[in-house]
């Protein structure tokens, strides 16, 4: 089973510790794991702002990187939904339909493909699950408050496996962070304004971390936590599951 | 008959912001409808079932839509009612005009009704010289205070009850500075009371017009429709054309969602059936078009007509919720009139689509399931293709589209990227850059994943 590991971009660049974990922990669970060197962005910042036909370049040099790997994993739910619902190749359809079909959020390649049941972490700390909207309504990665449905959640699950740790859920357990691509800056006023409510409720619960499955919403709370001077500090889920505190 | 507002949805909503503990209270208070929709919903083990069955049933509407036209004029005519065709929102109004020029009559209610919002009905009368009466609360709050609804199920939702009492004591000469509700709805109740006993024509809207009887169903909970209808000797029901179901047995899926979406009641306190007009009165119905045929036309975008108008999307929708109705500038506010509103005016709204974080709660409420979000993203590409995107914006995304499909010149700009948030911060740190505003930038590591994964990794 040979997985292409797919990192976005903004992680790349400025979470590396990020894609060393999620590598990491793909390595300690024994899947053969490369990294395409020239792989870029999934092209959702401009086909989100309305610039789809803009993404073609994006797309083209994404079904280069990752043609012919059985799975594609990311720490993204955001970047992986784009991929599943937009990618397309018209030098390379099929091989751009593939990747549709083989690409998962890493919460999700864990608990459906490798069928996790047990992890060697441990984090011994309070710690607030934000529920980012693209992961959960988008790859149904957790249950949705909207709908009437069992209840259920992939990130959960895994945390729950991690030794020491307490996992909070906010009073509204899925409300949208406000990041929202390129809306964080066009109704910059409107995406703050969530941020900060989501982390009012987090800081209501007492948690040391804020975690999560996309790197693009925390980082956005980050933002605004670090504003704040605040003690709570964020995290990407695999980080938590790669952890050995 | 959609006009530019002189401001966009971020400026707007920048604003009401501004005001936050004003904000929190809004968002509260919407929030709290919302809880009383997911009690409401999960009360009902059949609930996405319902959802389901009222999403095909407006779908099998919505696609036979000529016939059941015809159908509904039919029996309608049949039954004694005189059917009117307007094609935009001016005939819409002069079509009312008429009648009401006709009949000679001066004192009019309406209940609520957002086509004759859509239509800017209020306005195209009182510049004739007619006085048009809202008897809905939260509508005559805000007429006497010449403003818009700010949400389609709450129209005064914006308001606290000390602006209603300011209102009030302004318009109805109550006491000033009593804020308690049940003062000052008994003085709306006694002011109206006048206004429907005097009243010589009635305006509603409709919610449900079902093809198979020529009859139509007004939900209130006021009961203001009825008072209008059964005290007037005129009663003129204005309708989009979208509002017609195929049989009378659908109301009992359409009746079961309606109000559990809007408040969480489990049905309206009145859902009144009206089949024909009374002896010695008249019985209008005005069926609107108004660009919903080029919405059916457009095939990414004929579902936002499924619409039974009971803003749960709006409830729901954490930009909406602390933004404001009137931030969105069209009679139809929040999610769902963000994908109906580029239809009667693109360039007018070609605002709305982006604002949204597109978190697709809206869709997951809507009780005929209308995709609202994946419409917004739809929308977006039809603004951008208009060449309606701001020449900077444009700009900006090809420059990034050409560095993301570029890997060697996407290494180098993140490289100096990185360089630049950390040498040179005052470059990113700064009342330029919108992120910086009210957020720390990310700090900046040494290397790159892929600087890490060559130097740890690669064999």
């Amino acid at each position: 089973m040979k997985i292409g590991l797919f990192i976005p971009c903004y992680i790349d660049q400025f979470y590396p510790a990020v894609g060393v974990a999620s590598l990491e922990l793909l390595e300690k669970l024994g899947c053969d794991v490369s990294f395409p060197l020239n792989q870029t962005c999934c092209g959702q910042p401009m086909a989100n702002s309305g610039f789809e036909a803009m993404s073609k370049g994006c797309d083209k040099n994404f079904v280069n990187n990752f043609k012919g790997f059985d799975y594609i994993v990311a720490p993204s739910g955001s970047c992986v939904l784009h991929i599943k619902e937009h990618l397309h190749d018209e030098d390379n359809p099929k091989a751009a339909d593939e990747i549709r079909s083989r690409v998962y959020e890493l919460t999700e390649f864990l608990v459906d493909i490798l069928k996790v049941t047990s992890l060697q972490a441990s984090f011994p700390f309070k710690v607030g699950l934000h529920t980012s909207c693209h992961g959960q309504r988008g790859l149904h990665l957790a249950s949705m408050s909207e709908l009437v449905a069992p209840a259920f959640s992939k990130p959960e699950t895994l945390l729950n496996m991690v030794k020491g740790i307490e996992v909070t859920r906010p009073k509204r357990v899925d409300e949208c962070c406000g990041f929202g691509g390129t809306f964080c800056v066009f109704e910059e006023a409107v995406s703050v304004k969530m941020g900060k409510d989501r982390i009012g409720e987090h800081q209501d619960n007492d948690v040391e971390y804020i975690t999560g499955v996309d790197t693009s919403c925390l980082m956005h709370l980050e933002g605004i936590l670090k504003r704040q001077g605040s003690k709570i500090k964020t995290i990407h889920i695999a980080e938590i599951l790669n952890s050995q505190l | 008959m959609s006009s530019q507002a002189n401001f966009t949805h971020a400026e707007a909503a920048e604003q009401f912001i501004a005001d936050e503990p004003r904000t929190d209270w809004h968002d509260d208070t919407l929030w709290f409808v919302r809880e009383k929709r997911d009690k409401a919903a999960h009360s009902l083990p059949e609930w996405e079932q319902l959802r389901q069955w009222a999403s095909d049933i407006k779908y099998h509407g919505l696609s036979n839509m000529h016939q059941l036209l015809v159908d509904f004029e039919k029996n309608a005519i049949a039954n004694g009612i005189q059917v009117h065709w307007a094609v935009d929102g001016k005939e819409h109004n002069e079509i009312i005009y008429k009648i009401i020029q006709d009949n000679q009559v001066q004192r009019i209610v309406k209940s609520k009704s957002m086509l004759t919002e859509e239509c800017h009905l209020n306005e195209f009368l009182t510049e004739k010289g007619v006085e048009i009466v809202d008897t809905d609360l939260g509508e005559r709050i805000v007429q006497f205070r010449k403003e818009t609804p700010s949400h389609i199920v709450l129209p005064a939702i914006h308001l606290k009850k000390q602006d209603v009492s300011e209102t009030f004591h302004e318009h109805l000469g109550t006491e000033k500075g009593n804020n308690d509700p049940q003062y000052l709805t008994e003085a709306a109740r006694g002011h109206l009371r006048d206004k429907f006993i005097a009243s010589e024509l009635a305006i509603t809207g409709v919610n449900f017009a079902v093809a198979e009887t020529g009859g139509f169903v007004v939900c209130t909970n006021e009961g203001n429709a009825d008072m209008g209808a059964h005290a007037a000797k005129i009663h003129i029901a204005c309708m989009g054309f979208e509002k017609i179901i195929p049989k009378a047995e659908h109301l009992g899926v359409f009746l079961r969602l309606l109000a559990r979406s809007a408040t969480g009641q489990p049905i309206t306190t009145y859902s009144s059936h009206f089949s024909k007009p009374r002896a010695g009165q008249q019985m209008h119905i005005v069926i609107v078009d108004n660009g919903r045929s080029r919405q059916l036309g457009r095939e990414s975008f004929r579902n936002s007509l499924k619409c039974i108008r009971c803003a749960a999307c709006f409830n729901t929708c954490p930009v909406y919720r602390r933004s404001g109705g009137h931030s969105y500038h069209t009679a139809v506010a929040g999610p769902i009139g963000s994908i109906l509103n580029p239809n009667l005016d693109m360039q007018a709204n070609k605002d709305l689509p982006f604002a949204s974080t597109l978190c697709g709660s809206c869709s997951n409420v809507c009780p005929v399931k209308i995709n609202i979000h994946e419409q917004l993203y739809l929308w977006r590409q039809e603004i951008t293709k208009e060449g309606m995107a701001a020449k900077g914006k444009t700009f900006a995304m090809w420059g990034m589209s050409e560095v993301l499909a570029h890997p060697a010149i996407y290494r180098m700009a993140g490289k100096m990227g990185r360089w630049v948030v950390k040498h040179l911060p005052f470059l990113t740190n700064n009342g330029m850059n919108p992120w910086f505003k009210q957020r720390e930038m990310p700090e900046a590591p040494k290397e790159s994943f892929r600087d890490w994964y060559l130097n740890n990794k690669q064999k």
